[in-house]
């Protein structure tokens, strides 16, 4: 009973499985490449028959990604999209489909400006503060989502939808003049706050090419943080179970429903910052006129980066790209910018096919692998093995 | 009842000489007890049987699933116009059978004649426009529609919509005597009735041949009887019944054949007027008589698991209290093995998922040499040193797309060398993992494979690794041997053991005879929740098991003098 494997298992097998790896990172790899170069060419046949030269629409993006203004406004917006991406794979890791980022991203801003208005700390106390504010809010308004599912087994993919109007409904009541307006509101005919303090700016970076957002540093470290929780702590470990089977996870003592309310309300405190680099370094008020749409650029994201930190990070620059260069496309030459949204569209879609594919195929070639390896095994191993059989 | 009437159980022939009987020959070894050894239908027909041609033919069958067999040379002949049941424990393969059977899968290998004409079934419709109908154990039902709407629904071609439709809905209901109204909201009717509309349902798309995938478990004693009466109605009128069930007097009092699946095989046909409950449960759980080694006994008298009183009762969704666990008492000492004998479903699940902190229940204690853990939580218990081996590996003892190694710290995150305070310990995991692999003889190319693309064994042999790498106080092994190769199982055991010797405390929940008589110290057997029996397996025979799974003798259950109880065919238990 004790005899212990062939010892070619125990040594050959490191480099084996590690071709396994290799072979998953390439298997990773086309899926998302396949997907946009799908997305490019059902884009530029779009073109095509519109009658347009989608070679020289595909050539005024490239420019300008390729142009040092061009690739200061692609960073600036990838950092954004990666703090909402980053906030929608935390939840994804663990099954839980957060839509509420948009909400979560509002209410966050406009506390975090109402803050930034009313106290004037110095800058090393003031920005942390307003990341704190930003972050608790988010996570304050994600965890109703939490607490429903637990306790009442609300659907969180519902309730954050539902929650998502609510924010707008929550904003149009504060955000009035005497609340968190203030009572004259400038100049604009639109409600907004006042200006944050001159030290809730967040520092930024000049470059030939314009202002590079420092925000990008937190972003990184969001990354770095993210993958570290994620791969080298029991909660993440616990996390990545429940997100595999939530079966095995309870059995094996995790808390399912602790988890649940604990990474809802990470996501939202994620989410929370997603709207600060635009406060803090481009329009230092919160108002009407703020971006909609981030929370679910966000989710396309995580998707098509596989919610994996690196992942997201290549694919919010490629976000970033295409919705920098598509706004030049009408301007630069007669190209309608709704060919980006196309491109998008395709890309998550075919994306999303192309992982369940890779995945299922992935499992089956590995399933075969190790079994053409241990009949191999066996049959050098054979007569011992007989042996044994007639001991049992 | 044929269960009293059968004093002549055993058949003619000689039985199987048991020094033959090697475990992994299981499918031949029962001869002794299936009245006829496959196919042959068997004499003592019922009236209304007798039609020439078997309304299906099953014929090797096979069905192979990556890493597992799922069947393997299945034979069934279903004779026309009778209640055919199909018996097995959970996981012996009847649902795959009847989805090939269905169309939903498509078999490997074999053939499936249907009226004597060679089929092959790519989709339910195809089994369908032959006259297959199914009723699922879930009914698929739309609430807010009615019964006449369910009806109908998919199906309008057949009588249209409306008035020709609802007559025909009548014409069968009286026909069967179903007691079907057609206006009626399906909301609000109770589980017995919506499960006379599914079997309406299949009628009215023209079934001759109707598959229950076990009907009785959602329903109370008395709608049992009344589903009955509609079987035997459906019956008269030529309507042919393929029952799939695990619960034995059931079969008994409904059938007209029986057959039997274990491990995805059929082990025999028996006949229900000549068969008695405990056989059909040796048949069903594979009663090959162990040569229990002769072993010292390692029990001591130092507590290590004491249960008190455990209950749990849960309302169905009539609200009607269904009582899970009925004050369930137990004790286990250090080096003890308590093997706990049921048919599956009478809440064994339930008793390991309370002891392990999944379920809370409703009353009770449980204590852990010494120390409670009635108000604990699972990762609590586990640090306790509760050890565990699912009963499904899949569902709660792996993490299928994960590597090895990852498998390795489920359900020991917070130990050692799986983590230091709250970070992982990736390389302490790994090397722990390729100790377990060698240790363990865990078949695999190496630890970074997902768990997936093990077989079942040696998925079986890591769990087992893993959990005794934590030096368990007590161990919960449920079917710990379950759809697994004979060689895993014979290292599967004698891994218990070592560990038993070292002062281990096991609850053993089996299915599977066998095992249970040649594990454990002591024997109590569940029945509908509550522990009425025990048994000491040294002198415990299987047959005698059989009879107290079945609810059929309690307390303390010796083989040389049965008590005779209700059940009165005791055949003498010999050695």
């Amino acid at each position: 009973m004790t005899s212990p494997n062939p010892p070619a298992a125990g040594t050959a097998g490191r480099p084996r499985s590690q071709r396994f790896d290799l072979e998953r990172i390439g298997l990773g790899l086309a899926a998302p490449v396949l997907a946009v170069l799908l997305s490019v060419i059902i884009a530029g046949t779009l073109l095509a028959t519109s009658g347009r030269d989608p070679f020289s629409a595909f050539k005024i993006m490239w420019d300008y990604g390729t142009a040092s203004d061009g690739q200061v406004a692609v960073l600036n917006k990838a950092t954004v999209y990666y703090l909402a991406a980053a906030a929608a794979a935390f939840g994804f890791r663990m099954n839980l489909f957060n839509i509420g980022i948009e909400g979560q991203y509002k209410l966050a801003m406009m506390f975090a400006a109402f803050v930034g208005t009313q106290i004037d700390l110095p800058a090393f106390l003031q920005i942390p503060l307003m990341l704190i504010v930003a972050m608790f809010v988010g996570g304050l308004w994600a965890s109703i989502a939490g607490l429903l599912k637990v306790y009442r087994g609300v659907s969180e993919v519902i309730s954050t939808i539902m929650l998502n109007a609510i924010a707008t409904a929550v904003i149009g009541v504060l955000l009035v003049p005497g609340i968190l307006a203030p009572k004259t509101s400038g100049v604009t005919n639109s409600i907004q706050t006042a200006k944050i303090s001159e030290s809730s700016h967040f520092f930024a970076i000049e470059t030939q090419g314009g202002t590079l957002w420092g925000f990008i540093v937190i972003a990184a470290l969001v990354g770095v943080v993210f993958h570290f929780t994620l791969n080298r702590t029991r909660f993440g470990f616990d996390l990545r179970a429940t997100g595999r089977s939530e079966s095995a996870a309870k059995a094996s003592g995790v808390n399912v429903k602790r988890m649940v309310i604990t990474s809802i309300v990470v996501s939202g405190a994620l989410a929370g910052l997603v709207g600060l680099p635009e406060l803090m370094q481009n329009t230092p008020y919160f108002g009407q006129n703020v971006q909609t749409g981030l929370g679910f650029i966000g989710i396309s994201v995580a998707l098509l980066g596989r919610n994996s930190p690196i992942g997201i990070a290549f694919s919010a620059l490629l976000f970033a790209f295409l919705d920098a260069s598509g706004a030049q496309l009408p301007t630069r030459g007669d190209f309608p910018a709704e060919i980006i949204p196309v491109i998008q569209g395709t890309i998550v879609i075919c994306v999303v096919v192309a992982y369940e594919l890779v995945r299922r195929f992935g499992l089956k070639r590995q399933q075969q692998k190790v079994g053409a390896e241990l009949a191999a095994q066996a049959a050098a191993a054979a007569a011992p093995k007989d042996q044994k059989e007639v001991a049992a | 009842m044929s269960v009293r009437r059968s004093h002549h159980a055993r058949p003619p022939e000689p039985p199987a000489g048991p020094l033959s009987l090697q475990r992994n020959e299981a499918p031949d070894d029962q001869q002794e007890i299936a009245i006829t050894p496959s196919d042959s239908a068997s004499p003592g027909g019922t009236p209304s049987a007798g039609t020439a041609t078997p309304a299906v033919e099953l014929r090797g069958i096979t069905k192979r699933f990556p890493g597992v067999v799922a069947n393997h040379d299945i034979d069934i002949t279903v004779r026309r116009g009778t209640v055919h049941a199909l018996m097995g424990e959970n996981g012996a393969g009847k649902s795959t059978l009847m989805k090939i059977l269905y169309g939903m899968q498509k078999p490997d290998e074999g053939t499936i004649a249907i009226n004597g004409e060679q089929v092959s079934f790519a989709t339910p419709g195809d089994a369908i426009a032959r006259g297959i109908g199914m009723v699922h154990q879930h009914f698929m039902l739309a609430d807010n529609l009615t019964v006449w709407e369910n009806i109908v629904l998919g199906s309008e071609k057949l009588y249209g919509i409306g008035a020709k439709a609802k007559a025909k809905i009548r014409e069968i209901s009286d026909q069967y005597g179903l007691g079907v109204k057609p206006d009626a909201l399906v909301e609000d009717l109770g589980v017995a009735d919506r499960q006379r509309v599914e079997i309406l349902k299949v009628l009215y798309r023209g079934a001759r041949i109707l598959i229950l995938d076990e009907p009785t478990a959602v329903l109370v004693p008395q709608e049992v009887d009344a589903l009955f009466d509609n079987l035997r109605e459906l019956k008269a009128e030529g309507v042919t019944v393929i029952f799939i069930s695990h619960k034995l007097h059931e079969v008994l009092s409904v059938a007209d054949a029986i057959s039997v699946i274990r491990r995805g095989t059929t082990v025999g046909d028996a006949d229900p007027k000549a068969v008695t409950a405990r056989q059909l449960a040796e048949l069903m759980v594979g009663a090959e008589l162990p040569s229990p080694e002769s072993r010292d006994s390692t029990v001591t008298d130092v507590e290590m698991l004491r249960v008190e009183g455990l209950r749990i009762a849960k309302p169905d969704a009539e609200g009607v209290e269904r009582v899970v666990l009925d004050d369930i008492s137990l004790r286990i000492h250090k080096g003890e093995i308590l093997g706990i004998a049921g048919v599956e479903g009478n809440g064994q699940a339930e008793l390991v998922e309370a002891i392990m902190g999944m379920l809370s229940p409703d009353g009770g204690a449980v204590t852990l040499d010494g120390v409670d853990l009635t108000g604990a939580r699972t990762r609590a218990r586990r640090e306790a040193g509760i050890g565990y081996i699912p009963e499904d590996r899949h569902r709660h003892g792996l993490l299928l797309e994960a590597p090895l190694w990852e498998n390795r710290i489920l359900g020991h995150v917070t130990e050692r060398p799986n983590s230091k305070g709250a970070l992982l310990d990736p390389a302490g995991a790994r090397a722990d993992t390729q100790r377990i692999v060698e240790e363990y003889d865990v078949r695999t190319p190496g630890i970074e494979v997902t768990a997936a693309s093990l077989s079942g064994g040696n998925q079986q042999k890591l769990i087992i690794g893993r959990e005794m790498s934590h030096r368990p106080k007590l161990l919960i092994a449920a079917h710990p041997t379950r759809g697994v190769d004979v060689g895993a199982q014979a290292q599967i055991w004698a891994q218990i053991r070592s560990a038993q010797r070292e002062g281990l405390a096991v609850l053993l929940i089996s299915a599977d005879l066998d095992e249970l008589i040649g594990l454990s110290d002591t024997i109590r057997v569940i029945y509908r929740g509550a522990l009425v029996a025990d048994a000491d397996p040294a002198t415990v025979t299987a047959e005698d098991l059989g009879t107290a799974m079945t609810g059929a003798t309690t307390g303390n259950i010796v083989s040389d003098r049965v008590p005779s109880t209700d059940t009165a065919d005791h055949v003498q238990a010999g050695e």
